[in-house]
């Protein structure tokens, strides 16, 4: 019988979440790496059991944590006692080295003055669609980097942030973050990215060059709304069978692209909030897309303090509210960008998780929801494996 | 033996409890500890100084013998009794909330 295991990044640990197919009943795991903040852990979609977690810490900096059993045990990829040491006696796992490719250079600061790039920590892994051991990660400040040892060293695909627009990237409120990752599951070569606040990037060969793909997006708040780059995107979504379809949860404004991003058009319809950060599509319905508005840049929780995850069965524009299930006053809570998953059951599960620490899951498409688990630390990321 | 007293979240990472204790061979300094840790323990590479530039990392500071020591040059010999063991050299996350 098939199987779910939920990954939850929270900012004091990571947690595991099981169940069978029905989804009724689940067994929490955790906390691993108790007090470190995890922004993301992500299955291979080749190796089920090989598992990538980003753990990290304003004190102590970057660590990749490698779970090589579906996350029973975990190590820090080249660090394990036999192959702790090169033949000169120095230690070979260099698993939480992220350096930029030559000279950093600088970007624009909040203040409009330029700003030397410093990594600060990894936002989002994603594993290869390929290859259990080929993973990329995204940065912050801004950068993609690549690991074809399992995460046991890392090298930046310089080309994006060397991109002439580089110097006028900004960072957004949470950080000048690449967030997002889409590999193209029909071709190799393609790669798309997201950073905020700079805009979408994609690149066709491999990620040595890359393009700004944020035509048609609008940005009341940049000096000139239409830019080629400057804009916060939150988030981008896809569906493996149909690749050139891009979904984007932007600061303000859902955005559709029909074209692998050359051109992007606005979605948002009767949507109580266009504000939001996840954006998801239905595993088996390329047209079934998930949103959860959020009232506005400065006020980061529902609407009418209603927590609402909203539904289009139509790519966009015509929006209908899921809310049984979920609370419908006093609510406060945040969906951050990485927290909403699907998995690939019958009927198809969402998954998110809030800021408050609940982690809500909908057997049934979105119809009704239940909480998993309700006091979490605040959850900054949600994966989904659906196993076999 | 120079005995070096870890912060939580570091003897979690390097799967250690209590004090680490290690022979340096070489002129007792931070350098000189820390590469001895490093080597050890190469999961902590990166988490008390900067791969690149070996700079401390900000919010991590160095203590021995009740002296605050970050500012140190990294090369300074440290006082006897970290390099005799009978004091440790104590490796701390400064207080900053969280």
């Amino acid at each position: 019988m098939s199987s779910v295991r939920v990954l939850v990044g929270t900012r004091k640990g990571a947690f595991i979440l099981t169940a069978d197919g029905a989804r009724k009943r689940w067994k929490v795991s955790g906390p691993h790496f108790a007090g470190w903040e995890i922004y993301h852990v992500k299955g291979s979609p080749v190796d089920p059991n090989r598992i990538y977690a980003s753990q990290t810490s304003g004190w102590f900096g970057q660590i990749i944590q490698r779970s090589d059993d579906g996350g029973k045990k975990w190590n820090t990829p080249g660090s394990t006692s036999e192959e702790l040491k090169s033949p000169d006696g120095m230690p070979k796992g260099e698993s939480n080295k992220f350096v930029y490719d030559g000279v950093p250079g600088t970007h624009q600061w909040y203040d409009g003055t330029q700003h030397p790039w410093e990594f600060k920590r990894v936002w989002h892994l994603e594993p290869s669609l390929h290859d259990p051991e080929h993973v990329y990660a995204g940065v912050e400040d801004a950068a993609l980097f690549e690991s074809k040892d399992g995460g046991a060293s890392w090298n930046e695909l310089s080309g994006l942030r060397k991109h002439d627009s580089g110097p006028k990237w900004q960072p957004g409120a949470g950080g000048m973050c690449l967030h997002t990752i889409l590999l193209d599951p029909q071709d190799p070569q393609r790669i798309y990215v997201a950073i905020s606040a700079a805009g979408a990037f994609r690149t066709d060969d491999g990620g040595e060059t890359w393009k700004p793909i944020n035509q048609g997006l609008h940005s009341e708040y940049i000096p000139d709304p239409a830019a080629e780059v400057g804009h916060c995107v939150h988030r981008i979504a896809m569906h493996s069978l149909r690749p050139n379809t891009l979904f984007m949860q932007k600061h303000w404004d859902v955005m559709r692209s029909d074209d692998g991003g050359d051109s992007w058009r606005e979605v948002s319809g009767n949507l109580p909030s266009d504000f939001g950060f996840p954006i998801d599509v239905h595993a088996h319905e390329p047209e079934t897309i998930y949103v959860v508005p959020i009232k506005s840049d400065s006020e980061h929780y529902p609407p009418s303090s209603r927590l609402r995850v909203y539904r289009s069965r139509t790519g966009g524009n015509e929006w209908e509210a899921l809310t049984k299930g979920l609370p419908q006053r006093n609510c406060y809570v945040n969906v951050l960008r990485d927290a909403m998953s699907v998995d690939s059951l019958e009927p198809c599960g969402i998954y998110f998780g809030t800021t408050g620490g609940q982690v809500y899951g909908s057997a049934d498409g979105g119809d009704s929801w239940k909480p998993i688990v309700r006091d979490l630390p605040a959850v900054l990321s949600v994966e989904v494996q659906t196993l076999p | 033996m120079i005995r070096v007293v870890l912060p939580p979240h570091l003897r979690t990472l390097a799967r250690v409890e209590g004090d680490v204790e290690l022979d340096v061979n070489a002129t007792v300094t931070q350098r000189s500890i820390l590469d001895e840790l490093e080597t050890r323990y190469p999961m902590l590479r990166g988490t008390m100084r900067d791969h690149v530039t070996q700079l401390r990392r900000p919010l991590v500071r160095f203590f021995a013998c009740g002296e605050d020591l970050s500012h140190e040059s990294p090369d300074a010999p440290l006082p006897e009794p970290i390099a005799r063991g009978s004091e440790p050299f104590v490796i701390i996350g400064a207080i900053a909330g969280g």
